[in-house]
């Protein structure tokens, strides 16, 4: 990923540039304060730092933001460097529901405050940074977080203790020698330092932090870009109407975003140069190993590629390095250079934390992240957790936990979980009566953000109860955890779930896939599963997977083997309320999978039922048993009648009401219950 | 329970018969038995009764005998009326006991002896000789094994007619046997009255009698299934033949010639039924399908052999309410009667007057139906009441919903000033609400000051205008020092507000009252309106949810008219319920009855009630269930809805008077009275199935996606699939959606292709 969502990646600067500039500060004074105690500690004042602290201080928390920078979000205050955000920022939705409308800012972090949106930061549809620091800055100030600022923690160290909540304590050391002792450390640090690739001649290389951003400086010139992602293109597309031409060059082929629905890919707003590439006006992208890579400098100053193999074979001045053009002259990268520019991305300041947190980086795809289990707690040690961008290791590539428009979400799961396993508080959740549920399921797909965002991250639950009467719904769990959901949540799955995801079909999207084929979209209902654009999901369990199970999960699936899986038809308009086509459906696979009878029905309904059969659906028992039954009026009876669905009892058995072929006949109510279906569930006696 | 109730219509045959074949004409041949026995041909078969009197009771069975001789000739049987009367002496002559029988013979051996009550009408007659005379051809059984065992038998061999008739010697049991002796050596015939055997093999409506075409002559896997034809016409001697007949036909028929030159089985049968015969041109296999199936009258049942789930009604609403709200979606509301709220108006309104607000859902059809009557409340309203009626679309305003903990739609909340919000919890209609609104425009527990505005309140005088709202007026008497009962009752008061009226006196005079209505205090008094009485009752260490518990009771009626509106109230009671069903306002003397044996105590096991069809239509249904025709009313039952569901019926031959009824109510109790009807148990099952997505996930990808296997294995597999799939990518590609729709397979195929494409 590059520069991408340029903005959103970094939640906090780099703290380890500051070490660097001041070595002196880094051996620890000798003063031996008393540490000051807090119970949870933050690292960073970018957008995850301050998300958290927003959640601890409306719980009502000990806690303490830790900060390099004289205010929030520093990051902003340089990167960009081309300054425009490429998160969007869209203030129009057509719709009134303020939960819905997250979905399409990607720029606000979560708050009760409705001043504190984005939309009342910027008109820009991809916004100015500067918007961004401001906004942070008024968010800290607002919600009056306790953030120290200019306190440059420069060590993070563990220290064993029997009464500590997790069994030691973290100890944060300042720039000053204070030191703070933490019993939960949560690191928002962001991605702070500029990953360099160490080559032959990487020394003549401008980095992307540093590079000049004036147009002026690039006129007539040929510019070489090393890397492939938002950031290089960033500054493409800047110098791209002055220099002669630019060619790209990395290990990758380029991702699009719009081909792989991940946003730290490479976004159309960016992707000038691949227009200018195809209509052969001179820029152009290659594709090589840059580890494989020498720059030479030749006596007019101009830089050559070469390959690094070529300069093993001894001490030469510069204008006698072999290039490759010299076997091959119709080498790509033959001409000279007078510019290259280095655009490779950022990585984890690993440094400050002594080895004792064991806070390893994690696999080969996302080595720039530190390790983290997928409730973002360290896999080293318990209670440290990583936010924000940071915590991208999760979903890496897949959904949008890199970017405050997903790590909003994510750093609100890791706090419910804080607060269930050190305060007792249970994940919040409602109880309904089982004829809600459907209901229940499509208000949530159709208004929440959190799934929308962190699809197939987060995932809401349902939680059956016994006898499936009743149900507990749980909002934006991280799903990869759905074997400690009972640990985590501090509530009881043992009737049965329904894990509610939201998901791309599955081989629709990926580098190089044509998203736009011919036939794309599914509007049938029974088509569903074969949905590309992303839809809900909702999976049934008759029990809570074990951690094997979500383990070895097949290939390809963001959770074990269900029982049942039911999709809901992709929708253009992302609009899920369709009677027929997706209500209709739903109902169905929820009657299935619990083996009952999930329709509604009108007081008269139920009263017939009441004194002509001994049990009665669920909608009867929970509504007009209990005196709550809906009683209609003449019209929508009238149309019941001319649906067939009710019967117009006052002609019955008046000789004129002939049966109709199809007619159940007299006494039989067209909706009693049908003949049995096979179920998802054949095993009764667990629900 | 279906053999009683056949029993039940046995009797009511019988008495029929009395009043109108009395006087019929006897045309039988009447005969010695000696020169019966010489009449007697081998092999023909010959149904003889033999009497000795000419009695009355007798010649109904005659008369019935009688009109049998014709049908019975016409499949060559001979029927006789044999006298013993005279000096000879059979043994078929019987002694006195014996004398309602009636003999089948086949030439001189006697296949079948029939006592004549089993031979009532000429369709048991005809039904019962046939059945015993075609004991071959018609395989009676009782089992889904029987069944089973007589398919696997017969597959590859011939097929099958299998029908299920409520009783034997019904007029379908006769029409199934005349089939039978038509069609009885092409096909095997078998029947049952086994209601279990039907719903085992998954019919609905079990009420009526049914029959199966089983093609099993052209399975030749033994694991195979039969495939079935339902026959969805009542089951008639002709609609059989003529359902026989297209079973044999083909499908499809294909002619080179003018049409109308064109004879097949089905245009000599008249078939379709009613349908001028048309010729179009059909482009496609679609248009076809849907205009046979808009026509069609017999619908084949196709049992699951390739495992095809989609069911044709699937996507078929069959949900009362989302399906009505769908259809009057384009009904314009007179929604200005009520003020819609926003984020920004919420706390502003409902601060400012006092209102209601419905919290719904646009998208949500429950919500929407009651949005109908909530318009229909602020068009009674409008203009008289000082309540602001408004509502919040929550699918718009989730968190202002979230705020007031609304978090399932519909909610109807009331917002008073220097009041916690209350939430409604009646029945989501008009007339329950309205009330709920109007009651609530007094505060509850009124305070009373004075002797007589007590008797005013008591008299209904004080609140003239809303004791329509409220069956009973609650006055809650105590003494001043009482504070801790006073509290209880207030907020009783204040629970029930909405619903009942209360009052709360406590003035130093109060003694006035309690000596009047001679009650110790704390106490209170109930006044009934309707019935203009005051009941009391004493108060002493009540907490509130008892004071609840005892006005709730306590306004409860002892001889209601049940309304769909009341009736959860007094299932609550957990008795079974007497209901005297009535097209109209009750009889008087009826009601008389009832009370007086509700007031002598005996009717305490039960909830005595009655209703009236002219208020609740509905009524006609339940009695329908009950007795299958209407009966004639008014009619006295009663329902053990709490334990066994049986239905017992007052003889419709007795008047309802204190007498019968009591009698009547003794046998019940003492279990000597049979029931009419047991209320089906049946479970509230999924009313369809659903898609099931994961096996058409496993059969697109041709195995299950396995959960343990290394990544090297998963590869070689893709590799196999790629091989064993050498269609052309792009011909699939562009084959039009509509045929992409029509199965399955083809759309599983086309997913590998696409799946292989993109990787």
């Amino acid at each position: 990923m590059g520069l991408s969502a340029a903005a959103l990646l970094w939640g906090l600067p780099g703290l380890l540039l500051t070490i660097a500039l001041h070595p002196a500060l880094s051996p620890c004074p000798a003063q031996a304060s008393v540490p000051a105690h807090r119970d949870y500690c933050v690292l960073g004042a970018g957008p995850a730092g301050l998300q958290m602290a927003y959640f601890l201080q409306r719980a009502g928390r000990d806690y303490a933001v830790f900060e390099r920078a004289p205010g929030p979000g520093s990051f902003f205050t340089r990167y960009p460097r081309h300054r425009k955000l490429i998160s969007i920022n869209k203030r129009y939705t057509g719709k009134a529901n303020a939960e819905f409308n997250l979905r399409h800012d990607w720029n606000s972090l979560l708050s009760h405050d409705p001043r504190l949106l984005f939309r009342h930061y910027s008109n820009a549809y991809f916004p100015d940074a500067g918007d961004m620091v401001r906004y942070l800055g008024d968010f800290a100030d607002r919600l009056g977080l306790h953030v120290l600022y200019n306190t440059t923690i420069a060590h993070v160290t563990l220290n064993k203790d029997q009464r500590a909540w997790n069994g030691h304590y973290f100890i944060l050391t300042d720039q000053k020698g204070q030191a703070y002792q933490c019993s939960v450390l949560l690191v928002a640090t962001g991605l702070s330092v500029p990953n360099q690739v160490d080559f032959p001649g990487s020394e003549y290389v401008d980095g992307y932090e540093s590079v000049s951003v004036d147009p002026k400086d690039f006129v007539g010139q040929n510019v070489l870009i090393l890397g492939r992602g938002n950031s290089a293109f960033e500054t493409a597309e800047n110098i791209l109407g002055v220099t002669n031409f630019i060619h790209m060059l990395s290990r990758s082929r380029v991702r699009l975003s719009w081909a792989t629905h991940y946003v730290g890919d490479l976004r159309a707003i960016n992707n000038g140069l691949l227009d200018t590439y195809q209509l052969k006006s001179l820029d152009g992208l290659l594709e090589s190993d840059l580890t494989d890579l020498a720059i030479v400098k030749d006596h007019e100053g101009k830089f050559h590629v070469t390959l690094k193999f070529f300069l093993e074979e001894g001490n030469r001045s510069a204008d006698a390095v072999p290039l490759p053009q010299d076997d091959n002259d119709n080498f790509a990268l033959r001409v000279a250079y007078d510019r290259v520019i280095r655009c490779l991305g950022w990585n984890f300041d690993f440094s400050i934390f002594s080895k004792s947190l064991r806070l390893s980086a994690g696999g080969e795809l996302s080595k720039k992240y530190p390790l983290v289990k997928a409730s973002y707690e360290s896999k080293g040690s318990r209670g440290l957790f990583v936010l924000g961008t940071a915590s991208h290791s999760v979903d890496y590539r897949e959904s949008a936990g890199g970017f405050i428009h997903g790590f909003r979400y994510t750093v609100r799961a890791v706090h419910r979980l804080l607060e269930q396993r050190h305060h007792g508080v249970t994940w919040p959740s409602t109880q309904h009566p089982i004829t809600q549920l459907a209901s229940a399921i499509i208000r949530r797909v159709n208004e929440a953000s959190g799934l929308y965002q962190m699809f197939s991250v987060l995932a809401d639950v349902v939680l059956l109860k016994e006898n499936a009467t009743a149900f507990e719904y749980l909002e934006e769990f991280p799903m990869q955890m759905l074997a400690q959901l009972e640990t985590i949540t501090g509530r009881r799955a043992r009737h049965g779930l329904f894990v509610i995801n939201m998901e791309y079909g599955r081989n629709f999207s990926g580098p190089d896939k044509d998203v736009f084929f011919y036939d794309r979209s599914v509007g049938h209902t029974e088509d569903a599963w074969l949905s590309n654009f992303l839809h809900p999901v909702i999976y049934y369990y008759r029990h809570l997977p074990t951690e094997q199970e979500v383990r070895f999960r097949p290939a390809g699936w963001p959770l074990p083997r269900p029982t049942a899986i039911h999709h809901i038809v992709e929708d253009f308009l992302t609009d899920w309320t369709a009677p027929v086509g997706h209500i209709l459906p739903l109902r169905r696979f929820l009657e299935n999978c619990l083996d009952t009878d999930l329709r509604s029905f009108y007081a008269e309904s139920c009263f017939l039922f009441a004194l002509t059969r001994q049990k009665l659906p669920p909608f009867c028992q929970q509504g007009y048993l209990r005196t709550q039954g809906l009683v209609g009026t003449e019209s929508l009876r009238q149309r019941g009648v001319e649906s067939g669905l009710l019967w117009d009892y006052a002609t019955v058995g008046r000789g004129d009401s002939g049966q109709q072929p199809g007619d159940h006949g007299p006494g039989q109510h067209p909706l009693a219950p049908g003949p049995p279906v096979s179920p998802f569930d054949s095993n009764k006696e667990e629900l | 329970m279906s053999f009683s109730f056949n029993a039940l219509r046995v009797g009511i045959s019988f008495v029929m018969m009395c009043i109108f074949y009395m006087s019929a004409v006897d045309s039988l041949p009447e005969l010695s038995p000696q020169k019966f026995f010489s009449t007697l041909q081998p092999g023909k078969a010959t149904l003889a009764y033999f009497c000795q009197a000419d009695s009355p009771s007798t010649s109904i069975f005659l008369e019935e005998l009688n009109e049998a001789d014709k049908p019975l000739q016409d499949y060559g049987i001979s029927v006789a009326k044999v006298n013993c009367v005279t000096e000879e002496t059979s043994r078929y002559c019987g002694s006195e006991k014996d004398l309602m029988k009636a003999y089948l013979f086949r030439g001189h051996i006697l296949l079948r002896e029939f006592p004549t009550d089993t031979l009532f009408d000429v369709d048991a007659i005809v039904a019962h000789v046939l059945f015993a005379l075609l004991f071959n051809e018609v395989k009676y059984i009782t089992t889904l094994e029987d069944l089973q065992n007589t398919e696997n038998a017969l597959k590859g061999k011939a097929n099958i007619a299998f029908s299920y008739v409520r009783a034997i010697g019904t007029p379908e049991h006769r029409a199934v046997m005349e089939a039978a002796f038509v069609y009885g050596t092409t096909y095997q015939f078998v029947l049952t009255t086994e209601i279990a055997l039907l719903e085992s093999i998954g019919t609905e409506d079990i009420e009526y009698a049914h029959l199966y075409f089983f093609h099993c002559k052209p399975v030749l896997d033994l694991t195979q299934q039969c495939r079935r034809t339902l026959m969805e016409q009542s089951l008639t001697t002709l609609n059989i033949h003529r359902f026989m007949k297209t079973m044999e036909a083909p499908l499809l028929t294909e002619v080179a010639e003018d049409p109308q030159q064109v004879s097949t089985v089905h245009l000599q049968l008249g078939l379709p039924l009613g349908v001028p015969v048309e010729f179009l041109v059909l482009n496609n296999i679609d248009l076809i399908v849907s205009r046979v199936e808009s026509n069609m009258h017999i619908e084949e049942t196709h049992e699951d052999e390739d495992n095809d789930i989609e069911g044709p009604d699937m996507d078929i609403q069959d949900d009362e309410v989302a399906e009505t709200v769908y259809r009057d979606r384009k009904r314009q509301l007179p929604l200005e009667l009520t003020v819609e709220l926003t984020e920004e108006t919420f706390n502003e309104t409902v601060t400012a007057s006092d209102s209601i607000v419905l919290f719904y859902a646009g998208w949500q059809a429950v919500s929407m139906a009651f949005l109908q009557s909530y318009i229909d409340v602020a068009i009674k309203l409008k203009g008289t009441s000082t309540m602001l009626l408004t509502r919040v679309n929550c699918a718009d305003w989730s968190h202002v919903c979230a705020k007031q903990n609304v978090t399932e739609f519909p909610v109807v909340k009331m917002y008073k000033e220097g009041e916690n919000p209350v939430s409604y919890a009646g029945m989501l209609g008009t007339e329950d609400l309205l009330k709920f609104i109007q009651l609530n425009r007094i505060s509850c527990p009124v305070n009373i000051t004075s002797v007589q505005e007590a008797e005013e309140y008591l008299s209904g005088k004080l609140h003239k205008d809303l004791i329509s709202y409220s069956s009973v007026s609650v006055l809650g008497l105590f003494s001043p020092t009482m504070t801790t009962a006073k509290e209880e009752f207030t907020e009783a008061g204040n629970y029930l507000k909405g619903y009942v009226i209360t009052g709360i006196y406590s003035e130093e005079d109060v003694l006035t009252l309690s000596n009047k209505y001679a009650v110790t205090l704390p106490a209170l008094l109930l006044a009934r309106h309707k019935e203009g009485k005051i009941e009391s009752i004493s108060l002493a260490n009540v907490h509130a949810q008892e004071i609840v518990q005892i006005i709730t009771n306590a306004s409860l009626e002892t001889f209601p008219e049940i309304t769909v509106e009341n009736l959860p109230t007094y299932l609550r009671l957990q008795k079974p319920l007497l209901i005297l069903f009535s097209d109209g306002s009750i009889n008087p003397q009826h009601k008389k009855a009832i009370l007086t044996l509700v007031k002598e105590k005996h009717l305490d096991s039960l909830t005595p009630c009655w209703l009236n069809l002219k208020n609740t239509p509905v009524g006609r249904g339940i009695l329908q269930a009950y007795f299958d025709t209407l009966p004639p009313l008014p009619l006295l039952a009663v329902v053990n809805l709490h334990s066994g569901g049986q239905v017992f019926a007052f003889p419709s031959d007795q008047t309802i008077t204190e007498q019968n009824l009591l009698l009547w109510l003794k046998k019940l109790e003492a279990g000597l009275e049979s029931h009419i009807k047991i209320l089906p148990a049946q479970e509230w099952k999924p009313p369809l199935p659903a898609y099931d997505f994961l096996s058409m996930m496993d059969a697109a990808t041709s195995q299950h996606p396995a959960r343990k296997v290394p990544e090297c294995i998963k590869e070689t597999d893709v590799q196999e699939n790629d091989k064993e799939q050498p269609e052309d990518k792009l011909a699939i590609r562009n084959e039009p959606t509509g045929t992409l729709r029509t199965k399955h397979w083809n759309r599983s195929n086309w997913f590998e292709e696409a799946k292989k494409q993109f990787s």
